[in-house]
């Protein structure tokens, strides 16, 4: 479990990027963070790994103060995958990046080798295993990044736009794959800008804007609130912008995905004969 | 008239067994706001490398066919030169900025090109209005916000007044209300100056607005072409795996379930005003 009591944070720029974040991320649950580009969402996701120390206010980790616990060892609890996978990636090739970490955290010989085929095989890279990192595309990378991270089967994971550069289908294959993560106990964060992303996987959401959470609650009551979600520079799902439009029919307006839409203008239709 | 016009070329990078790209044959026309997608790998990166010569020229390798850009033949004529025709927008503008000030970033190519200080000036603080930015003139590039660095990449690019933008996935680090912004700068550079666009673009729910035409790449073939309409109700785009927007994939559900609207929509505009005619009238 993640808590975050009144967190404020400074750059030494002076930048004050987080003003008085309180927030609980229970055990197992699947979290997406939203909001305007600087709003402070992947200064707080740092802190929970305690690559940033709060200014003032605390974050507990498992019931632990950041401030004493060495980065090293929340690692092996909170997994993070950076948004910009060549921030993370520098090994000679996918196998030795995987490696490295395991070897870190003190595994050995078969435990490793077990380890690194799961990881390969599950994130779709297994033909690159001998591959320097830098030779694979935005997409690719960032999987060889997710893959090291999840071979230590940290609890929690932590994802900075992982749907950035990645295709329809490899999108696809990464939400059945957080929701697989998600069901296995482990508990998820994403931050991300992608709404129609979001809308597919239905997570709790929180919006930020200028250091602060404006609101906190299920997907489709969340990014189903115009106001709201413009004060996040975020649009609405695209489900979501029709049945806006529909407002005056009487039809709900908090509906964010495809199949559900169908049901309730099938409803409506047959209710109108 | 087409602007860029390729016949059966295949590319194969130094050292690489098989070609990225095979026997594309592809006809854009000037004025033309195409987008280009399709699976991670299919190709769509080596092929905007030939419009400005990239491919062949700086990485080598083995081009085969004809690839005719703004009248030139790329195999004929260096970087720079077709550079002045073709201007690349990457994803991540932070690897495209590198000046202290704004103007500086965007005079940069023109100062190569050796143009008057007059004229440079005038030419600046045009691309900066053009993209939106004209107050930003005096900040460094690095202390502002994704959006903001990527309207300043669009201009350094637009000064040197290209006929083709190539634009490779200008929003994916934006916020929605950001990437809104982006395309409207785009569209207006295509509908007001008649620059020709090519957007790379794996999410076609944002740009399918603005766009006459989408290809398809494939495992280094062009899979298909057409509008977004034609390609949207495609089975073999859904196939290969081109993320229909949910606007267009409303409309699917609903004719699976035996409810037709009139025509297939692309936007959320048309599948409301659908929706709204069809149940204003029963």
């Amino acid at each position: 479990m993640i808590e975050v009591k009144d967190l404020h944070f400074s750059y030494p720029t002076g930048l004050e990027a987080l003003k008085g974040i309180n927030l609980t991320v229970e055990d197992g649950e699947f979290l997406a963070i939203m909001g305007q580009n600087g709003a402070g969402k992947t200064t707080l996701v740092k802190h929970f790994n305690g690559l940033l120390k709060p200014t003032t206010g605390e974050v507990l980790v498992n019931g632990t103060s950041t401030q004493q616990i060495s980065v090293a060892k929340l690692a092996r609890n909170v997994g993070f995958v950076f948004q910009n996978p060549d921030h993370q990636l520098f090994s000679e090739s996918v196998e030795d990046e995987i490696v490295f970490a395991l070897k870190n955290f003190g595994f050995e010989g078969e435990t490793i080798k077990k380890q690194v085929d799961w990881a390969l095989n599950l994130l779709d890279i297994e033909q690159y295993r001998k591959t320097s990192p830098f030779m694979l595309s935005g997409g690719e990378r960032k999987r060889v990044a997710l893959a090291s991270i999840l071979a230590w089967d940290p609890q929690v994971i932590v994802m900075d736009e992982p749907t950035i550069g990645q295709d329809h289908q490899q999108k696809e294959k990464l939400q059945q794959f957080i929701i697989q993560l998600n069901a296995q106990k482990k508990t998820v964060v994403v931050v991300t800008h992608d709404v129609e992303f979001v809308a597919e996987c239905n997570p709790h959401v929180i919006l930020m804007s200028q250091g602060k959470i404006l609101v906190s609650g299920k997907a489709e009551k969340v990014l189903t609130n115009p106001q709201l979600v413009a004060q996040a520079s975020i649009v609405p799902p695209q489900i979501t912008q029709i049945f806006l439009r529909l407002a005056d029919l009487g039809l709900p307006t908090d509906v964010i995905d495809v199949h559900e839409a169908t049901k309730i203008l099938l409803e409506h239709l047959r209710r109108r004969k | 008239m087409a602007i860029i016009e390729t016949k059966d070329l295949t590319y194969t990078y130094p050292g690489a067994t098989t070609p990225s790209i095979q026997d594309v044959s592809v006809t854009i026309n000037k004025g033309d706001f195409v987008i280009l997608t399709g699976p991670s790998g299919c190709g769509k990166t080596t092929l905007c490398r030939t419009f400005n010569g990239l491919v062949p020229h700086f990485y080598n390798g083995t081009l085969e066919g004809e690839i005719t850009v703004s009248g030139l033949k790329v195999a004929d004529h260096k970087i720079h030169e077709l550079a002045r025709h073709v201007g690349l927008v990457f994803q991540n503008p932070e690897n495209q900025l590198f000046a202290l000030s704004v103007e500086k970033d965007v005079a940069f190519g023109l100062e190569n090109s050796a143009m008057p200080r007059d004229e440079m000036r005038k030419r600046v603080d045009w691309a900066l209005q053009m993209a939106g930015i004209s107050e930003l003139s005096e900040r460094p590039p690095h202390e502002l916000s994704g959006g903001q660095q990527q309207r300043v990449a669009i201009a350094s690019v637009l000064s040197m007044q290209p006929d083709i933008m190539v634009l490779d996935e200008p929003t994916s680090f934006l916020d929605p209300v950001g990437a809104e912004k982006i395309f409207k700068v785009i569209n207006e550079l295509n509908k007001k100056l008649g620059i020709t666009i090519i957007l790379v673009e794996h999410r076609l729910d944002l740009a399918a607005k603005y766009a006459n035409k989408v290809i398809v790449m494939n495992e280094g073939t062009v899979a298909l072409t057409g509008t977004p309409r034609e390609i949207f109700t495609s089975e073999k785009a859904r196939l290969i795996g081109v993320g229909i927007p949910k606007a267009t994939k409303l409309y699917q559900h609903l004719k699976r379930q035996g409810v037709t609207l009139k025509t297939v929509p692309v936007t959320t505009e048309e599948t409301a005003n659908l929706l709204l005619e069809m149940l204003n009238h029963d």
